[in-house]
């Protein structure tokens, strides 16, 4: 009976979570330009969404988000790899200092961290654009990535590295075969992590986007909900990446049952 | 070259690339924003922009409306967020991984994305948009993020003090009032941070969810920035940073560890 309550309690919490998203995964199935009008069955607005035309600016978005989210997490994992391995070097008050820095970006909101890049790239005269985005999306995400290597190096056994030095590697040597096979794990869910950061980011690429007309999907949203009418074709788009979202996770998941599971065989 | 060689050979030097990079896209803005703030209409120091805060009342009021706002919003996050943690950390009562998946994907979605759906949801079910939306919105886009780090903190417990205190002849009302809350209070505190900090510094999302009717504080910084007045902007953005300040004296910085072991 407790039990029955508790899932209950679940699904009812569950369905308001999802009532919204449902919803825009079956009017997304429809031509009505405004939702809640079923006019019959259609995918016309997938076929709309990926033929572009008159929707190519929406295109172009989803083209941008991917590919800032692609060079930021390729960058910001580069930086905070090699950061991380120093700072797990350092000692004593500059390490102080750059982890304390290190943590402003996680902890400042959004907000904050927009308006403060935004003040630095017009006080320096920098025009803003694609450019400043990218580099503002390395500048929230690295210490995420640093925060997911350090434990693989606290992990690791520092006699190997000093081991291969006094066997002739040099350091770059040493750094490709010793450490970066260790910190491998931490590395790719640092990259994960500074993707995903960076294709949800908003505020902070609405203020360092400059106005030459640069959109991302986040932008792309607000600039069109802003104006009064939501282009149908977000709604096709939604059901897209919370599908694609879904069944990641449902795919992470079965992988990590299942190499708990051969773990526990062995 | 050679000085470079010597440099690269000392592990620790490998951090001087990130911080030059931290000092001039972390460290310089915010020294900016202060700079900003505190600048007056002649470019010479003055306190006119606080000043200017305090004497309109109507900037004063959205600010505590907002906190308002976010204080609601965490409270009802914390009322349905904490059975649902505790019901999915409980074996006897809830068996099913994916249905822990299912309450962590939200957050996973692009927060433009859910507004959009929330408003959709709203225009669907004919209910005015405004305040009611705008909790609601809130509470649906956070609430993810206040079970997550309960769950976590509940599922990391250790069992054998429950059994202890029952075996010592605790009611279950009373072990979960005695044992289980007090020892989920970390996960709550970064769950309370992991809500208030993003609901009190929102702009976007309750824009769209009113109908621009109502307005929050971080409505108010965006509009000051985009019409140019920066340094007001800024010292209205210095305002929330204490705000958030005194907020993470209460916690202990664990959302960090949260938000890592998401994956």
């Amino acid at each position: 009976m407790k039990r029955f309550f508790a899932q209950l309690y679940l699904w009812l919490l569950l369905a308001l979570l999802y009532a919204p998203i449902i919803i825009i995964a079956i009017f997304s199935f429809t031509e009505s330009k405004v939702l809640g009008n079923w006019t019959g069955f259609s995918t016309a607005l997938y076929t709309s969404l990926f033929s572009g035309g008159a929707h190519s600016s929406l295109m172009d978005a989803i083209r941008n988000t991917l590919s800032i989210a692609l060079i930021a997490a390729t960058a910001s994992t580069a930086l905070g790899s090699i950061a991380a391995i120093g700072i797990f070097n350092m000692r004593g008050r500059k390490k102080q200092v750059i982890n304390f820095l290190n943590d402003i970006p996680m902890l400042n909101p959004d907000i904050i961290t927009g308006i403060s890049l935004f003040l630095l790239f017009v006080s320096l005269g920098i025009s803003q654009g694609y450019t400043t985005v990218v580099l503002s999306h390395i500048a929230f995400c690295t210490p995420y990535v640093v925060l997911s290597i350090m434990p693989r190096l606290q992990q690791m056994n520092p006699n190997i590295y000093e081991a291969a030095l006094d066997l002739g590697a040099t350091p770059f040597q040493a750094l490709r075969k010793i450490i970066i096979p260790e910190i491998r794990p931490g590395m790719i869910s640092g990259f994960i992590l500074a993707f995903t950061l960076s294709i949800d980011d908003f505020a902070v690429t609405l203020f360092t986007k400059g106005n030459e007309g640069l959109e991302t999907l986040s932008t792309y949203i607000y600039a069109d909900a802003r104006k009064g009418g939501l282009t149908p074709e977000l709604r096709p788009l939604s059901t897209i990446i919370f599908a694609v979202v879904l069944l990641l996770l449902i795919i992470i998941n079965i992988r990590a049952k299942r190499i708990a599971k051969r773990k526990q065989a062995m | 070259m050679r000085f470079f060689a010597k440099l690269f050979n000392k592990r620790a030097n490998w951090a001087i690339p990130y911080a030059i990079f931290l000092a001039l896209f972390v460290a310089l803005p915010l020294v900016l924003i202060v700079i900003y703030a505190f600048r007056g209409a002649d470019g010479g120091f003055s306190l006119e922009n606080f000043i200017k805060f305090v004497t309109q009342p109507e900037a004063v009021n959205t600010f505590i409306y907002s906190i308002g706002i976010a204080l609601i919003t965490t409270i009802l996050c914390i009322l349905l967020g904490y059975p649902a943690a505790w019901i999915l950390s409980n074996k006897q009562l809830n068996r099913s991984e994916v249905m822990v998946v299912l309450f962590i994907l939200p957050m996973w979605i692009n927060i433009l994305v859910r507004t959009l759906a929330t408003v959709a949801l709203f225009d669907f079910l004919k209910f005015p948009l405004g305040e009611g939306a705008l909790i609601f919105g809130m509470v649906y886009n956070f609430l993810p993020f206040m079970i997550y780090p309960i769950y976590n903190t509940l599922q990391k417990m250790d069992h054998s003090l429950i059994e202890a205190a029952e075996d010592l002849g605790a009611t279950p009302s009373e072990v979960f009032r005695k044992v289980t809350i007090p020892l989920s209070m970390p996960g709550v505190m970064s769950g309370i941070m992991m809500v208030f900090m993003p609901t009190i510094s929102t702009f976007a999302i309750a824009e769209l969810l009113t109908m621009n009717n109502v307005k929050l504080f971080g409505t108010t910084i965006q509009e000051n920035i985009n019409n140019g007045m920066w340094e007001y902007g800024a010292a209205l953005s210095l305002i929330m940073l204490v705000i958030i300040g005194i907020t993470s004296l209460f916690s202990d910085g664990d959302e960090q560890a949260d938000s890592e072991s998401l994956i």
